[in-house]
């Protein structure tokens, strides 16, 4: 049975699970309901859970379990020395499975018949011809031991294939015998079945939040290296940015520290005041026929691909930037700046903060609009003393996604404002950011050994952490404002 | 019954404060209010009464131009104060609401501090010139509004964390704070025990001295105790207006005779 089949045959079962569980927890009752502790269909679903997770629970540990099991079997049939080498071991492996596979679709085509396939285990020219004709190529030549080891392969497989089978469909009934076993009028169906309900919510959210603890775990490991390899207080203190892959490198993180703020403070300047006055427009002034049209407008900038931002930053705001206020100035002759990277980037992030500051400021109540505007406050008065602060730690949410977003942003920076780590106070001079220097560190020819690699994932635990810290200081903000005022 | 002919007597020589001529509300299509004529008098406290959903509070908020935020909403005839037409399109809906304060039927502080709830008309009014005057005015508007013993130690803590009667307080003690020249109450005591409710028409009784005051409620001895003058409405219609003493006593309409002794509701 195929795991498509047995996964239709759990759901058929987990089907019948459910009519029957409802019908005996009736029956138990009488026919009535109202003599039942939960709806009935809540026994239905108890029945329908008890078969279906057991059996799905075997199922994937079955999955997971069995090519492990039959790849240490069937390697047997390779010397020790190899088994010993990994990484040409599981290349043998990988031939194995294509072999494998290849006999089950000749097999299927009808090239071989099935008796053939139990008995080819010589003629390896004839197998290459065989599986070649039904669409399978074979890369190295095809040793005996491969053809014996992918015979094994496959025995191994339709046994495991049945045994498996058997499992999920012993496990099913057997679930589903217990719960109707369980079911009668008195049993708390409704208490399991959100039981069952809050142990998949309670997954749901942990799985993010694992997710996230992997990826720390894995940049700390590698971070370590880094450090055991390169001074750490040159790193977190060093005012010079400038890795050599021949050696000797610089690798002070302060001037991209520097450019990341510097670019994230220009764009915040940009897109905070833009996109809070755009959504106190689409909140508080537009007439419901301009909302309809603005709103969706100002979103279809968020659709823009980043890339495409920065071209623009590339081609038509650096270089106006240059020629029209940098070189006229004094500023400097330089096309790519922090100005436009945080000119562009602020432009990018106006919709996050303008979209959602708008749904924010349209649930204030507007019993406390009436409130104000009873007194004789103008409008102008009611949404700077009433409605603002009352939308303030909504806001505060959306400002801090877009500074994060902001941080993060590598497209539009090493298009804009280029790749010259810089520590400089001009914002017409070209600077960078940790995230492009992140990438620029992992791409091409590297030494996965070298400091120089390494360092990336140093900078990336940096920024974790300062987003993090970042994260944290809002949310302080926030709990301080709201103690005050809720 | 000698005590309310005292207050006729009071209440001939007040001058009219609003008129209201031929009034009509829709709401999109539904009539919520069908040609009504009111005079509210100076210096005298107006009662409403009626059924629910009969438009008490939709003709209040036409008295302030409070149905001006409601897109729906279309107001239709005459309403003067002062002689002054209100819907005329030189009028400042602003400077008329300074004028005409308003109690809602739900209370709405602010989420700011009770201190800042009640200082928000007169800071923003311009009313005080030193931090002592504007302590001043709030504390001497919590007092009238019957809450300031029970806030008076905790006058930065939010306004919304108070409980629904103290809430309702804290709406007319911020209404009264800019001194309005009419005060309209839509349901002041409908969430108040019986002694905050006490205390609350003893400051309406109190207000009549300078301000008009109309008032929407529900409970005909409260009408009867601190009203001049009482209207009754019914589906939008405004069936009888006069003297309290009179509606309650002598009604000429038969609708208000069964409304008053219980009959519609
Ligand atoms: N915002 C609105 N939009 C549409 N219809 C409304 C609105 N407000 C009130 N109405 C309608 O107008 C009519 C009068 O409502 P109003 O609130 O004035 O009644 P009320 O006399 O104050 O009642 P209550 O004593 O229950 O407060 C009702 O039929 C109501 O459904
Ligand atoms: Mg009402």
């Amino acid at each position: 049975m195929s795991v498509s089949l047995l996964l239709l045959a759990i759901a058929l079962l987990a089907l019948i699970g459910f009519g029957l569980a409802r019908r005996r927890a009736l029956s138990s009752a009488g026919g009535n309901p109202r003599e039942l502790h939960s709806l009935p269909g809540y026994y239905g679903w108890h029945g329908a859970l008890m078969t279906a997770l057991p059996a799905l629970a075997g199922l994937l540990i079955w999955l997971l379990v069995q090519p492990v099991l039959i790849e240490r079997s069937v390697s047997a049939h390779f010397p020790a020395d190899m088994i010993a080498a990994d990484s040409s071991l599981a290349l043998t492996m990988a031939d194995v499975r294509r072999v494998a596979g290849g006999i089950d679709v000749a097999l299927t085509a009808g090239a071989m018949k099935t008796d053939d396939a139990g008995r080819i285990t010589t003629d390896l020219a004839q197998v290459r011809d065989t599986l070649k004709a039904v669409g399978v190529a074979l890369g190295s030549d095809v040793t005996t031991e491969v053809l014996a080891a992918a015979q094994d392969y496959r025995r191994l497989a339709a046994l495991g294939a049945t045994g498996r089978a058997l499992l999920v469909l012993v496990l099913a009934i057997a679930g589903m015998a217990l719960a109707i076993r369980a079911t009668d009028k008195d049993f708390r169906a409704r208490n399991r079945v959100e039981q069952v309900t809050l142990g998949a919510l309670m997954l749901s959210s942990s799985i993010a939040i694992l997710t996230t603890l992997g990826i720390i775990a894995s940049m700390l490991t590698e971070t370590f290296h880094f450090f055991e390899a390169y001074p750490i207080a040159d790193f977190f203190f060093g005012l010079t940015w400038s890795p050599n892959f021949k050696g000797d490198s610089q690798l002070g993180i302060l001037p991209l520290i520097w450019g990341t703020l510097y670019i994230s403070l220009v764009s915040m300047l940009v897109a905070v005041p833009l996109g809070l006055f755009a959504a106190i427009y689409l909140a508080e002034y537009a007439s419901a026929r301009a909302r309809a049209w603005i709103k969706p407008l100002i979103e279809l900038i968020a659709g823009i691909p980043t890339v495409v931002f920065g071209l623009f930053a590339l081609v038509t705001v650096g270089p106006f930037l240059r020629d029209y206020i940098a070189s006229p100035m004094g500023w400097g002759d330089s096309g790519s700046s922090v100005m436009t990277a945080g000119l562009v980037i602020g432009i990018l992030n106006i919709p996050f903060i303008s979209s959602l500051s708008d749904d924010i400021i349209n649930a204030v109540p507007q019993s406390l609009r009436d409130g104000s505007l009873a007194i004789g406050a103008t409008k102008s008065e009611t949404v700077r003393q009433v409605v603002l602060p009352a939308a303030l730690p909504g806001i505060m949410g959306a400002v801090l996604m877009a500074a994060s977003r902001a941080i993060g942003e590598t497209m539009i920076v090493s298009m804009g404002a280029g790749a010259a780590a810089r520590l400089d106070l001009n914002p017409f001079e070209a600077m960078t950011t940790i995230t492009v220097k992140i990438v620029s560190q992992l791409t091409g020819d590297t030494d996965f050994g070298s400091p120089e690699t390494l360092v990336a994932f140093a900078l990336g635990m940096t920024l974790f952490v300062i987003t993090l810290g970042l994260n944290i200081l809002a949310l302080a903000i926030v709990r301080k404002y709201r103690e005050q005022y809720e | 019954m000698n005590d309310m002919r005292i207050v006729e007597r009071l209440v001939e020589t007040q001058g009219n404060k609003i008129s209201a001529r031929a009034v009509q509300v829709h709401y999109g299509t539904s009539h919520a209010i069908k040609d009504v004529d009111v005079d509210i008098l100076d210096k005298t406290v107006t009662a409403f009464i009626g059924p629910s959903g009969c438009g008490k509070s939709t003709f209040l908020r036409c008295l302030n131009r409070m149905n001006d935020t409601i897109a729906a909403c279309k107001v239709t005839g005459k309403i003067t104060l002062d002689g002054e037409d209100i819907y005329d399109a030189r009028v400042d809906p602003v400077q008329l609401r300074a004028k005409v304060g308003m109690v809602f039927q739900k209370p709405n502080p602010f989420p700011k501090s009770i201190y800042d709830n009640v200082a928000y008309g007169p800071k923003i009014h311009g009313l005080t010139r030193s931090k002592a005057e504007l302590d001043e005015i709030v504390e001497s508007c919590l007092r009238k509004a019957a809450l300031w013993n029970e806030v008076k130690d905790r006058l930065t803590a939010p306004g919304t964390g108070l409980s629904g009667g103290q809430q309702q307080r804290l709406c007319i003690a911020r209404a009264i704070a800019t001194s309005p020249e009419v005060l309209l109450m839509d349901e002041p005591c409908s969430a108040l025990d019986p002694i905050a409710t006490a205390q609350v028409e003893e400051l309406i009784d109190e207000l009549r001295d300078q301000f008009s005051v109309v008032i929407v409620t529900h409970s005909m001895q409260q009408a009867a105790r601190v009203s001049q003058r009482t209207a009754f409405f019914h589906l939008g219609n405004l069936v009888e207006y006069g003297e309290t003493g009179q509606i309650f006593t002598n009604p000429r309409d038969p609708r208000t005779e069964s409304y008053i002794s219980g009959r519609i509701g």
